[in-house]
């Protein structure tokens, strides 16, 4: 396929992606919320901090993080090109460039998405909650549609190295929030307060139930290892990487395992750092530091897909 | 009229030709059924099928863009709902009439860059075409594959007050509109399902089809390559190009995404280069390769033209059919149907007043309140006077155009464009309509039957561009002759 197509739909995997996890940050800081003791103020600051957006948000709202001031910058904000509508923005202009190659329910469901999300301004501010909920079913509803109208041809595998590296990324920073957290005491380690935080953080990556069933009782470590290391739940990284894995060589036509580009070559050494590690290693480095890394080596996993596919320079 | 049709009830055909009803107000035969069909409707059904109709235009994008910053306005045409409902005896005219009309066309094309005998037997001023900016000299020589040039053909036809339908203008280098014929036929077939399975309207569903034979018929290759050349998602028309070339299975690609090397054309993919055999471009001449035309176009493939002219890539349309779409050519084209097919033009030209002879001019000066005054080489409503509306100061502004430059002006008398009832508010009105068929050009002539009918919808308007308040209406043609629809 053209190489320009291949990387419009791997950004529309990509974008769609990220506006759905950005409405998961905003929603489970939401309910966060709402549970916290009356005597703590509201944490939105740790929010923008884990999206990297911190320094052009503290220049465009006087660092005044407020709930207001939050839900704007991540969700309508114009200026900020990771904003939920700037990213629907930039997914539906990218499906428009593509259209003969997605399914029209594709590019149905997206363009609706779109315009709830663009007309919404003001009529919803009354229930957040729910209109979070409302894109994150949107962008469900397009994968769902993706995955059963679209050929699974070449197309659909860089659609799906774009959502889930994305969302590799994405539940790295979810993870990393707990970093950014602030616990009144040093105390408060380990105590409800403490959980709760990390309740809300598996919540926001629909892991909460899955959690419970797998290890029962809350354990940081455990929680670690489940969103990281998992190689059976969709919002893990490990398993991300694994299905994104799985696309790049079937594109490749190469065998899973071996490697025939420098795409493949990055992607494997990732894997098999997750193959072999395991939540010690990760304590003993440090978790904000363990994620941070990883960060780097998926931006660089983004750069080796780019070289290998799209780079028009021969 | 002898019905109860409350939205009707004030509707008056004044001195148009009206498609539904005759000048008596009786329901002319080709509207019977769907006329019948109105009866059965309150003006909330109607109101709630255009809604929906409107709804399925925003909710499946299918709109043209004005770009201001990364989001662009985006409008969709406005449409509605009445169809223009063409009778089986007036289509055999005007098939027959396009056919004529393009074999013409397109045997003047090779004539003009080839040996011009056309202009050497004096029948058009070889300046005239020299001085067209749509005449590309770089084709001269050029033989395209099978002899075509004007593969994709959108010929504007109006209806007079007469009853008779006029050759308004021609447009044989990238006519655009087709994606709405074919669209508004889907949309109307959802909104009048059960009309559709009785009226016998000739189905367009396999226009795309047809157009990709008539692409690969271009080259001999097996199984070829091919792909349509857009300029990009900010064109207006880029619903369109995406839309034809998934319809057609073909690959929508951009300037950047093909490569000349060696003399052939090859597009950039995830696996490597892949040779290009055939390219539907809908980028304009001028465009289409820097190293030839414009230096300074990014739209367009450098090489292309060299690859094309040794034969190893086929273009649709080919580069140098502007000049057939110059409005001073467009008055020679029943000269044209003479010279080379010895036969007299089945659809005619609105009469033409070419500004650079002298007596044309001085009847156009005189005579301008009453004209329509264009400008050779520009389209959609732009460059036009339309002089019973016009003020002094805009008169005036056109008399000293056409008298410093007249080779660019021709004129020619208002034709009142007929008129199809509308829903405007909780009415149906008259509004103006024309109409774009297209022809497509390959191994055979074949006419898609229907076309465009744009609609003037500004109460009195006969603009019907869609720049200037246009929109447009599903065109039927029966299939069956009039005496079996009275009968049925």
């Amino acid at each position: 396929m053209l190489s320009r197509v291949a990387q419009t739909i791997y950004w529309l995997g990509r974008y769609i992606e990220r506006a759905e996890n950005y409405a998961r940050f905003m929603d489970v800081n939401l309910s966060l919320i709402m549970d916290l003791p009356k005597t703590m103020s509201e944490q939105w600051q740790p929010l923008v901090g884990i999206t990297g957006d911190d320094a052009l948000f503290r220049s465009k709202y006087d660092e005044e993080y407020t709930r207001d001031n939050v839900v704007q910058f991540m969700t309508f904000d114009k200026d900020n090109s990771n904003s939920i509508l700037s990213c629907l923005i930039q997914a539906r202009e990218n499906a428009r460039t593509i259209r003969e190659i997605i399914s029209s329910e594709m590019w149905q469901q997206l363009n609706e998405l779109y315009l709830s999300v663009k007309d919404a301004n003001l009529a919803t501010n009354g229930n957040l909650s729910d209109f979070y909920r409302h894109i994150k079913t949107g962008s469900h509803l397009f994968n769902g549609i993706m995955d059963s109208t679209l050929i699974h041809n070449e197309a659909y595998h860089f659609a799906n190295i774009g959502r889930l590296s994305e969302r590799a990324d994405k539940t790295d920073r979810i993870l990393d929030m707990k970093y950014f957290y602030l616990l009144p005491r040093v105390e408060d380690v380990g105590t409800t307060l403490d959980y709760m935080q990390w309740s809300a953080l598996l919540k926001s990556a629909s892991a909460y139930e899955v959690y419970r069933k797998k290890y029962g009782r809350m354990d940081y470590r455990d929680i670690i290892e489940f969103l990281i290391f998992d190689r059976e739940f969709p919002r893990a990284i490990h398993f991300c990487l694994l299905e994104a894995d799985r696309s790049l060589h079937t594109i490749g036509n190469t065998q899973l395992g071996t490697f025939n580009n420098p795409a493949e070559k990055e992607m494997g050494k990732i894997i098999s750092q997750l193959n072999f590690n395991d939540v010690n290693d990760i304590i003993q480095y440090g978790l904000h530091e363990y994620l941070d890394d990883l960060q780097v080596k998926l931006n660089h996993l983004g750069d080796e897909i780019f070289n290998t596919f799209f780079s028009l320079a021969h | 009229m002898s019905h109860n049709i409350k939205f009707l009830a004030n509707y008056k055909t004044e001195s148009f030709f009206d498609e539904m009803f005759t000048s008596e107000g009786d329901v002319r035969p080709a509207y019977k059924l769907f006329f019948e069909n109105l009866e059965r409707l309150n003006l909330d059904d109607l109101k709630a099928k255009q809604y929906t109709a409107d709804k399925a235009y925003v909710s499946m994008g299918i709109t043209f863009n004005v770009y201001h910053e990364g989001e662009g306005v985006e409008r969709t045409l406005p449409f509605d709902l009445v169809p223009r409902i063409i009778p089986f005896e007036e289509w055999d005219v005007i098939n027959r009439g396009l056919t004529q009309r393009v074999i013409a066309l397109n045997t003047f094309l090779d004539d003009i860059y080839n040996k011009k005998l056309i202009l050497k037997d004096n029948i058009i001023p070889e300046e005239i075409i020299r001085s067209s900016p749509g005449y590309l000299p770089a084709c001269e020589g050029i033989q395209p594959p099978k002899g075509r040039w004007t593969h994709i053909s959108g010929i504007d036809l109006i209806k007079h007050s007469d009853g008779d339908y006029y050759v308004l203008e021609d447009n044989c280098r990238v006519p655009s509109g087709v994606s709405y014929v074919l669209e508004n036929r889907e949309i109307m077939k959802r909104a009048f399902p059960n009309i559709f399975e009785r009226a016998h309207v000739l189905p367009i569903y396999d226009y795309p089809l047809q157009l990709l034979e008539m692409l690969e018929s271009l080259t001999t290759m097996q199984e070829p390559n091919v792909v349509v050349l857009t300029p990009g998602i900010y064109n207006s028309a880029y619903f369109e190009h995406s839309f034809l070339a998934q319809q057609m299975g073909a690959e929508l690609v951009e300037g950047r995404d093909l490569v000349v090397e060696d003399g052939f054309c090859f597009m950039r993919t995830t696996k490597g280069l892949q040779r290009v055999d055939v390219i539907y471009r809908r980028v304009d001449d001028l465009f289409i390769d820097p190293l030839v035309f414009r230096p300074d176009s990014v739209l367009g493939v450098p090489g292309l033209f060299d690859a094309y002219r040794r034969g190893n890539v086929a273009i649709a349309n080919a580069p140098g059919t502007g000049v057939a779409d110059d409005k001073v050519v467009y008055a020679y084209v029943p000269d044209m149907i003479k010279y080379y097919l010895e036969e007299d033009p089945i659809l005619p030209n609105v009469p033409t007043y070419l500004c650079w002879r002298d007596n044309d001019r001085d009847y156009v000066l005189e005579n301008i309140h009453k004209m329509v005054v264009k400008t050779d080489n520009q389209s959609g409503g732009y460059g036009m006077l339309m002089g019973p509306s016009s003020t002094t100061e805009e008169r005036r502004v056109f008399i000293d155009k056409i008298k410093s430059s007249p080779r660019n002006y021709i004129a020619q008398p208002m034709m009142s464009l007929s008129r199809v009832p509308t829903l405007i508010q909780d009415d149906l009105e008259g509004r103006h309509v024309d109409l774009r068929p297209f022809v497509l050009f390959g191994n055979g002539v074949s006419v898609i039957p229907g076309g465009l009918s744009r609609v003037a919808l500004k109460k009195g308007s006969m603009v019907v561009n869609s720049s200037q308040g246009g929109g447009s209406k599903d065109t039927w043609v029966l299939g069956v002759p009039e005496e079996d629809l009275l009968n049925a």
